[in-house]
Parts: C-alpha cells; sequence; structure tokens
C-alpha cells in the first residue's frame, strides 16, 4: 500500500473517551467562524485526507507554499488550507491562544491552537496560487470574501460524524486503505470530478483500469459553484453509471468532502497528494483540471504535475482531449483518433448547459441514456422552480 | 529548504542513458526521474495502512464497509 504523503496519516480526531471533556472546554473558549471551505479543510485535515498537514497553515507554510509549492519540511504542496479570520477581537488577540471552530451550521466541530496571526497579501496570494488577480475568478472572489487575518495552528476535530446526504458514501483515508486492502487492490487510480460523468470521461475511467486493479471514483462534493450541477444530481449520475457502466468488484464510488478551489494546475497537484493518502497509487489528470473558465491552459496542469513528479509518490495519469468519433464508431482521444473535427462528437460545458436548459436531448455518444435522463429531469425540475 | 538527501553512485552508461530518456521530457534532471521511478517502485511495497489498525479497529472498519456494500 501506498505511504501516505509525508509518511503518516495524521488523524487530528479527538478520542471518544476525552470527547466530552473537549467539547466542554471548547465552549468556553473563544470562536472563529468556519465557512465552507475551511469546515471541509478541517475535516480533511482531522481524517489525514491532507497529511502531512496537521493545521491551517503558519506563514512559513503558506509563504513556502506560495513562492516555492513546498511545505517548510520540503515536501511538495501546491496551495495554501488556510483559515481566514475575520472577528477583529479574535484578530488582536496575543498568540498562543486556542479558539473553538464553529462550522456553518452552527455546531462546535473542533478546536485550534493558534500559534500565530498573520496578515496576508491576498492579492499576491492571487497571483502565485490562482495564477490571475481578475475579479471574476471564483478563487480571487472566495479570497476577497474572507477575513484580513489568517490563523494558523494545529487543529483537533470533536467527531468525525457523518451526517450530511452522502454520508453512506464519504469514506475516510483510513476507511478507503481498508477497502483497497481487503480487496487486494496494490494499483488504485482516483478519478476526480466536480460533472455529472459523460461518456469521455468515462472512457478515460475505463482507459486507466486497464493498467490499474481497482478505481476510485471520487468526486467532490464539497462547495462547488452555483452554476455547476448539484452534488445530489451529480451524485444520481455516478449511481447510475456505477449500476449500468462500470463493474463493482473493480470500481468504488466515495463521495470526497472537499470544497473546489478552481486553482488548476495547482489544484492538480492538491488533488492528487490527497488522493495519495487515501490510499491511490494513480490519479487521472485531465484537460483543464480544476480549470474554470479560460484562465488556464488546456495541459497546463499536466506540465505543472511533470515538475513534481520526481517528489511524489503518486503516479499521474495523464489523458489527452476525449470524444466520440463517427468514423472511429467509438470513443477515442487526440492522441488515437487521426480523424477531423468534423467526425468528433464534443461539447462544451456551456453547451451542454445550455441544451438541457432548453430542454434538448443530449446525444447518446455524449452521454449514457441514464445520464441525460437524471441531468434532463434536475433541469426541467429547476424551470419549474 | 533543508532536505536529508544522500548520495548513490550509479553506472556512468545508464546515467547517460537516463539522461538521453529525459531529454524533452517534464523532468528536469536524472535525479528526478531517478527518484520517481525508485518512489514508484516502492509505493507498492511500503506498509499497508491497516496493518496499523489494532485487530478490533480493523474489523470495526470492515464491518462499516460490508454494511455500506463496498465489500460482500
Amino acid at each position: 500500500m501506498i505511504s501516505p504523503h509525508g509518511g503518516t496519516l495524521v488523524s487530528r480526531v479527538i478520542p471518544a473517551a476525552e470527547r466530552s471533556a473537549a467539547l466542554a472546554h471548547a465552549r468556553t473558549l473563544p470562536v472563529i467562524d468556519l465557512n465552507a471551505r475551511e469546515a471541509s479543510d478541517l475535516l480533511l485535515i482531522a481524517i489525514g485526507g491532507m497529511s502531512p498537514l496537521e493545521g491551517f497553515m503558519g506563514r512559513d507554510a503558506y509563504e513556502s507554499v506560495l513562492t516555492g509549492m513546498r511545505l517548510p519540511s520540503g515536501h511538495v504542496w501546491s496551495l495554501p488550507v488556510t483559515l481566514a479570520v475575520s472577528d477583529e477581537s479574535i484578530a488582536k488577540r496575543a498568540t498562543p491562544f486556542e479558539a473553538a471552530l464553529r462550522t456553518p451550521d452552527g455546531n462546535i466541530a473542533g478546536i485550534i491552537s493558534v500559534e500565530e496571526l498573520y496578515r496576508p497579501d491576498k492579492v499576491r496570494e492571487a497571483t502565485l496560487a490562482l495564477g490571475t488577480g481578475d475579479e471574476a475568478h471564483p478563487g480571487v472572489q472566495y479570497l476577497k470574501s474572507t477575513g484580513a487575518t489568517y490563523a494558523g495552528g494545529k487543529v483537533r476535530m470533536l467527531e468525525r460524524t457523518k451526517t450530511g446526504p452522502f454520508a453512506n458514501r464519504e469514506l475516510d483515508p483510513a476507511e478507503t486503505r481498508a477497502l483497497f486492502a481487503e480487496k487486494k487492490w496494490e494499483r488504485v487510480c482516483a478519478f476526480q470530478t466536480r460533472n455529472p460523468i459523460h461518456r469521455a470521461h468515462e472512457y478515460l475511467i475505463k482507459c486507466a483500469l486497464e493498467i490499474v486493479d481497482g478505481f476510485l471514483i471520487h468526486p467532490a462534493m464539497g462547495e462547488t459553484k452555483s452554476d455547476d450541477v448539484p452534488a445530489s444530481a451529480r451524485m444520481d449520475c455516478y449511481l447510475a453509471l456505477m449500476e449500468h457502466y462500470f463493474p463493482s468488484a473493480n470500481v468504488a464510488l466515495a463521495a470526497f468532502p472537499y470544497a473546489m478551489r478552481y486553482a488548476g494546475p495547482r489544484e492538480a497537484i492538491l488533488h492528487a497528494l490527497i488522493r495519495q493518502n487515501y490510499g491511490c497509487t494513480h490519479f487521472i489528470v485531465g484537460r483543464d483540471h480544476a480549470g474554470v473558465g479560460n484562465y488556464y491552459g488546456t495541459y497546463d496542469a499536466q506540465k505543472l504535475f511533470w515538475t513534481i513528479a520526481g517528489e511524489v509518490a503518486i503516479t499521474p495519469i495523464m489523458f489527452e482531449h476525449s470524444f466520440y468519433c463517427r468514423r472511429c464508431n467509438g470513443m477515442a482521444s487526440q492522441k488515437t483518433c487521426p480523424h477531423g473535427n468534423a467526425d468528433r462528437i464534443v461539447l462544451s460545458g456551456t453547451k451542454v448547459r445550455e441544451m438541457l436548459q432548453n430542454g434538448d436531448a443530449l446525444p447518446q455518444e455524449f452521454t449514457r441514456p441514464e445520464i441525460a435522463a437524471i441531468l434532463q429531469k434536475h433541469y426541467a425540475q429547476s424551470r419549474v422552480g | 529548504m533543508k532536505h536529508d538527501k544522500v548520495t548513490i553512485k550509479i553506472p556512468r552508461p545508464l546515467y547517460n542513458r537516463v539522461q538521453q530518456l529525459i531529454d524533452d521530457s517534464g523532468f528536469n534532471s536524472p535525479t528526478d526521474f531517478i527518484v520517481y521511478v525508485l518512489r514508484d517502485v516502492l509505493s507498492e511495497k511500503g506498509v499497508t495502512n491497516a496493518e496499523k489498525f489494532t485487530p478490533e479497529e480493523l474489523a470495526a472498519i470492515k464491518d462499516k464497509l460490508r454494511r455500506l456494500g463496498y465489500l460482500d
């Protein structure tokens, strides 16, 4: 089994025997409110998904990641994982101190030992991490929306509860590792997505599955953009694919409680490192991975990945643009198909949304009929609603 | 950045072949390539995390995976 990034699977969940006392203690502490992304990050840190991180980044780690894509320990890490503080009474406190972490639903979820408070230059952060300062970029908008001070320090989560709509589909890194071991999958490839899986991605998954033992479909089910297909409809699509088109002996579906950054190339690396922590040995890096709009080149993520490939244990599997080709009479990619665009069925995300909003049928060469039906139902309900 | 690194000697012809191999690739140096290959090989020989659980913890996780339909 592949080692976690940094060598050890971090666990920052307070043991059950200590939970009551920790909760009582947390209720005496000043409170830092988490937004949806920070709550996702707290969870991922606590369950080891972001190993070797044990908390939100202090200034040294933040600077090291921004400027060199490395943690101070030397381990590759591509994006800051930070906790922004809006409350000035917290932001001006003398460090160190402890604070309770409250999730958007009002629950005290954890405790942070704040070791330092620092004021980031968010324009610089956006430029370095996202590659743009354009305020139309959702990552830039996020940075603008959060507090001006960052709190760095180790966290402890009070309890790992799974209560959301995908609770039965959320597997923690320890659980996926046990699953892979039990299934005797030594080589496991992961696929990250925030979209319904159409035939092009199904094709990539099946190509990758040919060279590994097992496959983890791991859709991000945390916060996404408002115009992305909502998580509930996407989950219905994934379940339909699992039922009709993937062999359950070799493919597992698990919800990934992660909030998207839309940071393109740098986020592709983060996605891979996290999947290594989940026990995956391979990771699909597709075209415009984690991209949004036209901020990143089609293969920028793949190019950036090669610059750190010697330093990470997980193996990227790079794919070129894939599609259905009428003359090939099947799925293909730019690498495997000699024909031209006239023979290829390619639909942009914008075009797909437009067709669904108009109630038009999606071609079966583009998406499976079961997926098309789910999406058409979702968009029909949206029109009524 | 501090790294704990050691020097390993490999035959010069092998080094030259690696050098040729990585030309026009994304690897910055033969060292990067060799580390990449070694990590790939060793990743499959690492300690299974599941082995770090107590038998009771592992049994509980497997039970849960069965209840959720991930295991038969």
